[in-house]
């Protein structure tokens, strides 16, 4: 069984307030590695078989109208198997 | 006669009673309106209340605008039917794309409850013109995600053409652009507030009686149509 996963991010230009919490959080546990850190959504949809191209453009539809907010964010569609 | 106003409740919303209440007291009847059915039962105008509809669930809103009375209050707003969308309902009208832009999680990452002072600066929309221009009032301000958001371009125009309703004035609660606390459509019949008028109609329970004034001047504006 494939995954169809769209991951929704806000765009670099809007405020992230959430990632900026995480980011000033790892210093505090050691982690130096962090530069900046942006926090998004994952969403991970199972359909039967193979996603097929009519189900993946519904999809880029669901994404594009309700799993993301075009005015704030912005969304990749991907396929798992 | 008066003028019949409808609240809509949608699952999860919390002041709908009380924008009830503010409506009765400007002398409106109230109506209520439920999310499920997509019949406005011929009110002039409609109050969406704030809360969490839907459990905020994905974002503040978004499962909101799908809601079948709120096709019926797109549709109707189109032409001219005056929408007052207050925290959560303010989300909801920018997610239904009402108004432009989008309402995201405090800079500072609270939850805040405080009234908050604010000035009028559009006092030409349905829903302000019983303030003065410049008015200062003080009403509650409680919400997580009441931070104002849009791109250049939309705030641009957003200022030029006079849209800004109302702004934060001596404090800074959440990170709005421009301490944006309100806006309007172009033609001035869809508002959208974060701070709360509803709880300020009664000395006894809120910070003023400013927040009447919203309701009132829907109420004077329906007359003189």
């Amino acid at each position: 069984m494939a995954k169809i996963i769209v991951e929704v991010m806000l765009k670099p230009e809007i405020l992230d307030p959430q990632g900026q919490a995480v980011a000033s959080a790892l210093p505090r546990l050691g982690f130096t590695f962090a530069k900046s850190v942006r926090q998004g959504k994952r969403f991970e949809i199972e359909v039967a078989g193979d996603p097929t191209p009519a189900q993946l453009a519904e999809v880029e539809k669901a994404a594009e109208t309700l799993l993301s907010n075009p005015v704030i964010e912005t969304y990749v569609v991907k396929i798992e198997k | 006669m008066s003028f019949r106003i409808g609240l809509v409740t949608f699952p999860g919303s919390l002041d709908d009673r009380d924008a009830a209440r503010a409506v009765e007291m400007a002398g409106g009847t109230a109506v209520p309106l439920f999310h499920a059915s997509d019949d406005l039962k011929e009110v002039q105008a409609v109050v969406l209340p704030g809360g969490f509809s839907y459990g905020d669930y994905l974002r503040c809103g978004a499962i909101a605008r799908f809601a079948p009375i709120m096709n019926s209050i797109v549709t109707a707003a189109d032409h001219g039917f005056p929408v007052l969308g207050i925290c959560n309902g303010f989300q909801v009208l920018c997610e239904s794309h009402l108004l432009p832009g989008a309402l995201t999680r405090n800079s500072n990452l609270h939850f805040l409850c405080r009234d908050q002072k604010l000035k009028i600066e559009n006092t030409k929309t349905m829903w302000t013109t019983g303030f003065k221009q410049g008015q200062e009032i003080l009403i509650p301000l409680k919400n997580g995600e009441g931070s104002f958001q849009c791109d250049d371009e939309t705030l641009n125009m957003l200022e030029s053409e006079g849209r800004v309703i109302a702004r934060y004035v001596d404090f800074d609660p959440n990170g709005s652009r421009n301490l944006i606390a309100g806006i309007s459509n172009e033609r001035g019949n869809v508002v959208g507030l974060m701070p709360h008028p509803e709880h300020a109609i009664e000395s006894l329970t809120g910070p003023s009686t400013d927040g009447l004034t919203f309701f009132t001047s829907v109420l004077h504006q329906l007359v003189g149509r």
